[in-house]
Order: C-alpha cells, then sequence, then structure tokens
C-alpha cells in the first residue's frame, strides 16, 4: 500500500482551534490526522492528561467527536467496556473505539488495564502519545523519560532507559503494534487508516515532541521530531499478525544504509539535555545501535523479536 | 425536554458534565502570540500556482488554524504564533513578525490591558 | 411459575442480576464474592445469560467497564468485597458523580490490614460518602429481591446503587429463596432507558470533562453549572432515593407478593421502649434477641436498618421518638470515633424532642461471632447503664478479649 501524501490527506477538521494546549504541541499535529482517519465515526477514552486539558473545560469541547473522559490508570479499561457496551447495545459497527492516553497512561499507571485488555485482545484501538513524562502535571519522569533527561523528578538527568512499549505490547500477542511520529503525520494517518481495518487490540505508540518539557522552541516541534528519528531514538515500524517492517523515514534509513544521526547532536537541541555528560551520550548511543541492529535484522526477516 | 439535550440545556436533575464542540474554548488563542506568520504570495508554492498544492502549512499546524487554499490562510484569531508553519514551509514562504510590528495587539472591545 | 430453590446469598445476587436481564458483567474474584463471578461467568458461557461478560484483571478495571459500558446505555452490574471495593474507590466515586446506574452487590468482608477475609460491614460503610444507594440484605430471599430492585432505582435517579449483604453468613449459606418468573420481572423492570450521556459520531459530545469551581459560558453565552451545582444536584438525586426505595419496594410487592419495608423495617417495635438497631443479617439475629428480652420483660423491639444511604433520618425520627433507648450496633468503626451506623443515627436525632438516649456497640469485626445471646447480653449492660443514670456511654466492644482486660 502506497503511503499517503501531504496533499491526499481528508481536509477535515475535527480539532477545533482556540483550545488550550500549548503553542506547538505535538498532539495537536497528530489528533488532526487520527480523527480525519477514523472519519470522526469514533469514541474516544482519555485519562488525565494534557489531551484532557487539549479538550476543553466544560461546557466547551474542543474536539468535534465523542469523547470519554476516564481516570488515570483506566483507559484501556474504559474502552474495553465502551466496546463491551455498543456490542450490547448492538451499535458496534457505529464507531471505532479509541483509547488515547500519555506515555504515564499507558506504560505507568495505565499498563495494567492495557495489558489485560490486551491479553483479552479486546476490539479497540489503543494509541499512545509519548511525549516522554508526565507533563500535564509539569514534566515529572516517567518510565518512557528517554536516559540523561531532566525533569523535575530527575533534576540530575534520568539514569535509565526508557520502557519499549511497543515491545511489550508484542508479546501480547495482539493483531497490529506500530510505531509512529507525531513529526509524521501522513504516517500516524496510515497507520491509524491500517489499525481501522483490523479486529482485536491494536496498539500505536505515537512519539509526540512537546516544547514546553523538552525545552526548546516551539517552532521546531516537527523538526526535532524528525530529528530523533535520524537518531534511531524514535523508530517508525509496524507489526501485522507478527510480521515486522520499518516504515517512512525509518525504511528509507535502513534501505539507504546510512549512519544514524549522532546521539549527541539530537540532544544537544533541547534543554532538558543540558548537562548530559559525555559518558551517558556514549552509552546512549550504544544502546541506540545495539536497538537499531535489532531492527535492521528483523525488517530483513533473519531476526525473531 | 429532550434526554439527548446534554450541557446547559438539560433539566437540573438530569444535568451531567457533558460538552458541546466549539472554537475558541479557551478564548481568542491569537493573543497568546508574541509573533505572527506571515506568508508571502509571491513565494508560497499553492499561491503562485494558483492552485491546491504542496499544503504542508495546513498539515503541519497544530490547532488547525490553517484553512487549504492557493495559498492556505491563517486565523489569526486563534493562531497561537508557535512558527511550525514558517519552519516547514520548503519555499521559506512565511516568516514570523513580532507582534509589535503589527501595532498593538488587537483586544476585545472595552478590554484594557 | 415463580420457584423455591435453596441457594446461597451469592447465588441470590448472581440470579437478581440475570433476571434483570444484565447487558454487561465485570467481575474480578474476591473471597467471599468469588462465586458470584463464577455463576454469571457459567450462564453467559452457556447462553443462559445473553450477556458480555469481561473477565477484567482487576476489581479498578472491573468497575471501569461497568463504568465504560454504562455511559453508552448497557445494564452492568459488578460485584467485590473489602480490598477489592477499596482497590476500586476511585472508580466508586466516579461512577457515582458521573450518574451512572450501576448496580454492584458487596459481599461484606473486613478490611486488610491485617487480612481477614470473614464478615464485617467496613467495606461498604467505608465508601458511604461517595454518593452511591446502599441497601444492606438481612437474607437470601432480599439479596435477590434487593438486587432486582436496585436497577430500577439506579435508572430511575441516574444514581449506582450498592446491595450489600454478609460475607459468609449470607454469601455462602444455603437458604430458601423463590425465584420470580422472567415475565414477572420483565413488567416490573422494563429495558433501560436511553442514557443520559450522549455518544454519537453524529452528535459529539465530550463527557465528564474537567469542571471549573465557578458556572462557565458556553459558546453562545448560556451558562453552565460549577461543580459545586453538579454535585448539589447528585446529591439532590440520592436524597429523593427516600421516596424512591420504598416506592420501588411497593411496585416490586405489588409483582411478586414480597417487599422489604422500603428504607427500614421492624419487629415488635410498635410498644417497645428499647429499640434494637442494626443492618444486614445482625438485625435478623437481633430479632431474636428481642423476643428473649421481651420473655424477661424488657419491652424489646428491632429497627432494621435496610436503606443506609441516604440515610433515612425522617423515618428514624419518626419511629425512634418516644423510645427509651436506642442501642445501635455496628459491625464497623469509623476508627478514632465511633460506629457509623450510631454516629449517624445520633446525629439525626439531636435537636429533636423526645428522643431516645443512643448507645453504641462494635461487634463481629473479621468474624468474631456473634450470638443473639451476646446481643441481649449487649442489651442488657445497656439498660444498666441507662438505669444508673447515664446520658452518655463508650461504646460497648461485644465479645473482645484483649489480654488484661
Amino acid at each position: 500500500m502506497m503511503a499517503t501524501k501531504i496533499l491526499d490527506l481528508p481536509d477535515t477538521s475535527y480539532v477545533l482551534p482556540g483550545n488550550r494546549s500549548c503553542a506547538g504541541c505535538g498532539i495537536g499535529i497528530a489528533l488532526r490526522q487520527i480523527t480525519a482517519a477514523l472519519e470522526g465515526k469514533m469514541v474516544m477514552t482519555v485519562p488525565a492528561s494534557c489531551l484532557t486539558v487539549l479538550g476543553g473545560m466544560y461546557p466547551i469541547s474542543s474536539v468535534n467527536v465523542p469523547w470519554v473522559n476516564v481516570a488515570f490508570p483506566s483507559t484501556a479499561a474504559a474502552a474495553s467496556g465502551i466496546a463491551a457496551g455498543l456490542r450490547a447495545m448492538g451499535r458496534a459497527d457505529d464507531m471505532t473505539v479509541l483509547a488515547m492516553a500519555g506515555d504515564g497512561g499507558t506504560g505507568d499507571i495505565g499498563i495494567q488495564a492495557l495489558s489485560g485488555a490486551a491479553e483479552r485482545n479486546e476490539d479497540f484501538l489503543y494509541l499512545c502519545y509519548d511525549n516522554e513524562a508526565y507533563m500535564n502535571t509539569g514534566t515529572q519522569r516517567s518510565g518512557l523519560t528517554p536516559a540523561g533527561a531532566r525533569t523535575t523528578t530527575t533534576w540530575a538527568g534520568k539514569r535509565e532507559n526508557p520502557k519499549d512499549l511497543p515491545a511489550i505490547m508484542e508479546a501480547h500477542n495482539i493483531p497490529y503494534v506500530a510505531s509512529t511520529s507525531a513529526a509524521y503525520p501522513t504516517d500516524v494517518y496510515d497507520k491509524v487508516v491500517k489499525a481501522r481495518g483490523i479486529e482485536g487490540l491494536r496498539y500505536i505508540h505515537m512519539n509526540t515532541p512537546c516544547p514546553s518539557g523538552w525545552g526548546f522552541d516551539p517552532k521546531d516541534t516537527v523538526r526535532l521530531g524528525k530529528m530523533a528519528v535520524d537518531a534511531g531514538l524514535v523508530v517508525l515500524y509496524e507489526v501485522e499478525d507478527g510480521v515486522f517492517r520499518l516504515t517512512g523515514r525509518s525504511a528509507s534509513l535502513a534501505k539507504a544504509g546510512k549512519p544514524l544521526l549522532p546521539v549527541g547532536e539530537y540532544v544537544a537541541t533541547q534543554s532538558r539535555f543540558k548537562g548530559m555528560s559525555a559518558e551517558t551520550i556514549a552509552a546512549v548511543q550504544a544502546w541506540v545501535d545495539t536497538r537499531w541492529a535489532r531492527y535492521l535484522a528483523r525488517n530483513a526477516g533473519s531476526c525473531l523479536p | 425536554m429532550s434526554e439527548r439535550e446534554g450541557g446547559s440545556t438539560m433539566e437540573p436533575g438530569r444535568r451531567i458534565s457533558m460538552s458541546r464542540p466549539a472554537v475558541g474554548e479557551a478564548g481568542a488563542t491569537g493573543q497568546w502570540r508574541n509573533s505572527r506568520p506571515v506568508m508571502d504570495p509571491a513565494l508560497c508554492m499553492a499561491a503562485k500556482a494558483g492552485k491546491v498544492t504542496c499544503q504542508i502549512c495546513w498539515a503541519y499546524c497544530p490547532d488547525g488554524c490553517i484553512t487549504q487554499g492557493a495559498g492556505p490562510v491563517i486565523d489569526l484569531t486563534y493562531c497561537k504564533g508557535c512558527g511550525i508553519c514558517a519552519e516547514e514551509c520548503p519555499a521559506y514562504a512565511i516568516e514570523m513578525t513580532p507582534e509589535a510590528l503589527h501595532g498593538v495587539c488587537d483586544l476585545p472591545e472595552g478590554e484594557v490591558r | 411459575m415463580s420457584e423455591t430453590m435453596v441457594m446461597t446469598g451469592n447465588e441470590a445476587a448472581a440470579t437478581g442480576a440475570k433476571l434483570a436481564r444484565v447487558q454487561v458483567i465485570a467481575a474480578y474474584p474476591i473471597t467471599p464474592q468469588s462465586p458470584v463471578v463464577e455463576t454469571l461467568s457459567a450462564w453467559v458461557e452457556s447462553g443462559e445469560l445473553p450477556a458480555e461478560f469481561v473477565a477484567v484483571e482487576s476489581e479498578h478495571s472491573a468497575l471501569t467497564v461497568c463504568i465504560g459500558a454504562s455511559t453508552v446505555g448497557a445494564r452492568t452490574f459488578t460485584a467485590t468485597s473489602s480490598n477489592g471495593l477499596a482497590y476500586m474507590n476511585e472508580q466508586v466515586w466516579w461512577a457515582a458523580g458521573a450518574r451512572l446506574p450501576i448496580v454492584m452487590c458487596i459481599a461484606n468482608r473486613a478490611m486488610a490490614a491485617p487480612w481477614n477475609v470473614l464478615n464485617d460491614q467496613q467495606d461498604s460503610m467505608s465508601e458511604r460518602d461517595a454518593g452511591w444507594v446502599q441497601l444492606y440484605c438481612r437474607d437470601n430471599q432480599e439479596i435477590l429481591d434487593t438486587t432486582v430492585q436496585a436497577f430500577l432505582i439506579a435508572e430511575r435517579l441516574n444514581v449506582p446503587v450498592m446491595v450489600c449483604y454478609d460475607g459468609f453468613l449470607l454469601s455462602h449459606t444455603m437458604m430458601p429463596v423463590t425465584v420470580p418468573e422472567a415475565g414477572e420481572i420483565d413488567a416490573f423492570l422494563p429495558k433501560r432507558p436511553a442514557p443520559l450521556t450522549v455518544v454519537d459520531p453524529g452528535d459529539p459530545r465530550n463527557i465528564g470533562p474537567v469542571v471549573l469551581a465557578d458556572p462557565r459560558a458556553d459558546s453562545s453565552g448560556v451558562v453552565s453549572p460549577g461543580y459545586m451545582e453538579l454535585r448539589a444536584q447528585h446529591h439532590r438525586a440520592l436524597l429523593a432515593a427516600i421516596d424512591a426505595i420504598p416506592e420501588v419496594d411497593t411496585e416490586y410487592g405489588a409483582v411478586t407478593g414480597r417487599s422489604w419495608g422500603g428504607l427500614t423495617w421492624e419487629h415488635l417495635l410498635d410498644d417497645a421502649e428499647v429499640v434494637l438497631i442494626a443492618a444486614g443479617s445482625l438485625a435478623t439475629q437481633a430479632t431474636l434477641t428481642a423476643e428473649a428480652l421481651r420473655a424477661e420483660g424488657v419491652k424489646a423491639g428491632v429497627l432494621g436498618i435496610r436503606a443506609y444511604r441516604p440515610f433515612p433520618v425522617e423515618a428514624l425520627r419518626e419511629k425512634l421518638t418516644g423510645r427509651r433507648l436506642a442501642l445501635v450496633f455496628d459491625k464497623a468503626l469509623s476508627y478514632g470515633y465511633d460506629g457509623p451506623i450510631c454516629t449517624d443515627l445520633r446525629g439525626s436525632l439531636l435537636g429533636i424532642e423526645g428522643v431516645p438516649a443512643v448507645f453504641g456497640a462494635v461487634c463481629g469485626l473479621g468474624g468474631r461471632d456473634t450470638s443473639p445471646e451476646d446481643l441481649a447480653a449487649a442489651a442488657r449492660r445497656a439498660i444498666a447503664d441507662l438505669d444508673a443514670g447515664m446520658r452518655t456511654r463508650a461504646t460497648d466492644w461485644i465479645n473482645l478479649h484483649l489480654e488484661g482486660e
């Protein structure tokens, strides 16, 4: 299937201007395409998160799709419940159920409900927008925060590498797992379109640059999101029924056999990495290189997960 | 009264917190910005070609403030001035210019800052 | 034809949910509730109960699934006990504030720490503030009947309902239960009306968003309430249950021939001077106590608490005015203060003419056995204290064996 180009994206506007997200927020770029890919025929469950704020305060909503706010740990369970309820009401075909939560709501406090839903292969689409920290509460570290990043709970820089959530989801043997980036809205669009047509639990992990929390000028949201992909810190791929393939820019990088952009160049662009030592950068580089080699091998079909 | 009426038209005993969509939930967010995008139709590829081509600025606007067109049109009531459109435009047709150069920011009638 | 069978309290609860034609069930096992989950699961698998059964991975998710399903209009049910209820506490508050008509059975069990799987009422008592209707059952027949009634109460008021029954004492004890015909119940309990929540791509709404402290205008300038107004409306809906609970009980009685007294029930109360007050099976035991005391010449009676939330203030004032002593038996405690029913009762009688002295007793914590004779001994102690001129006294802990005391 050919990758969609920008001019072929539907010109729809489910995300309304004048919402409460930060200037340059990566979520907005992606949400426009997620809702377009689902043609608004959806209901989304949203836990406490930046997305909740984007959604607006009572009595005004800023997103023109059905939206149910849910408690922080519960996103995947709420989506399971909505899906079960729609089936019971004979309305399962009326709409796609989309669970959309941040990295904390997905991989930390929300992981139990997600794991349970995945094990049961519940029928909904789960999309994690990963801005790499608990941003809504002021940038505290999450399990997805990259090593070296300063947050309000890792003042000297996080020691650990992030959890590999897509890999965790792959281990649940669900029919579709994908990794994408808000900096590539056409990749987001294509993956949501593909996921829409699959039954069972579909998981999409979306790296989402955050000017406020990462410490960069809002104009650079897309540029730095793309840079993360060039550095191999974010990899665009999908796993359909266990079959792995790189997509978009990551596929191009693999095909061209080009070296990745050095991690050091990437971390120099954001103030959250200020003070990151050469040793830490080297350690992260080694970690990235090992991961990339595995992705290349999987893409070539020569390596199992 | 229809049970499906939400928000402010529901009977008090059956009211739940359920919002209706509208533009500008956070107000005129154009007031947030320090600089505004100014598009040069002589450089914009869509404007020059007189047709809906490129549209990269439209694709990347986080707030959907840009309408597709030849060239695209930016809604300054809500544009937060993030600068992504200017940064991503392949023709360098958009320049972020300080609000001060456009006079005092438009204030709602009667508001004193 | 209705059928009389022997069944446990858990089976009665499950049967009630089945008769109510629940559409979505999500529950996680915990002693002593597990057979409810097992029974419903078996019926769903066999097709005897055409419902969605979601085998969730925790109690928090169990109530969350109910919240999600209820939001799109399905009739939902869950059950839990003790630590499971505590685990889902956040969602107990959510379901109530979201005004979802979920029904949940609680097989009452002691709270950890320390671990104890046996009966007391601490678990549901600890949730009394959250805004659910709370009903307590005295036997297995009442469990079945009240579970069915709970759906109608919930859907009339858009308030969730907790149906509580004593773990092991009722949950695992076999009693004769008359199971109404499905058709009877269908006449009593119609399909759930369209929910307040709208989930429709053709009419997109944002449900349960952030609500500000103050009223706020929407985009057309029409003012919507703030948090406090929404909460006030929720509270009023709960107060409306004061009427709805007896109404539904009466309607149920017209269909099945059985009703349970609405908010409270009585035994030998008419000329009683000493009123024994409790909720659940403890109150049933108290009826034997009252009879024994009568034989000793004490004009004793029982006032059973069926509805604990909303607290039946007017009914209690009316039924207790003119009595000499109200002795409240709590199988729970508000630690650092006193038993929950006792303190609520005391507070509701304040300032009313001719109310009795209210003494409290705590019993049965962690399954500590409490016999009708134990209750009678407590009553005798209370009467003696009253006769000695005491107007207040420390709570009497029944059957407590503290070292050195």
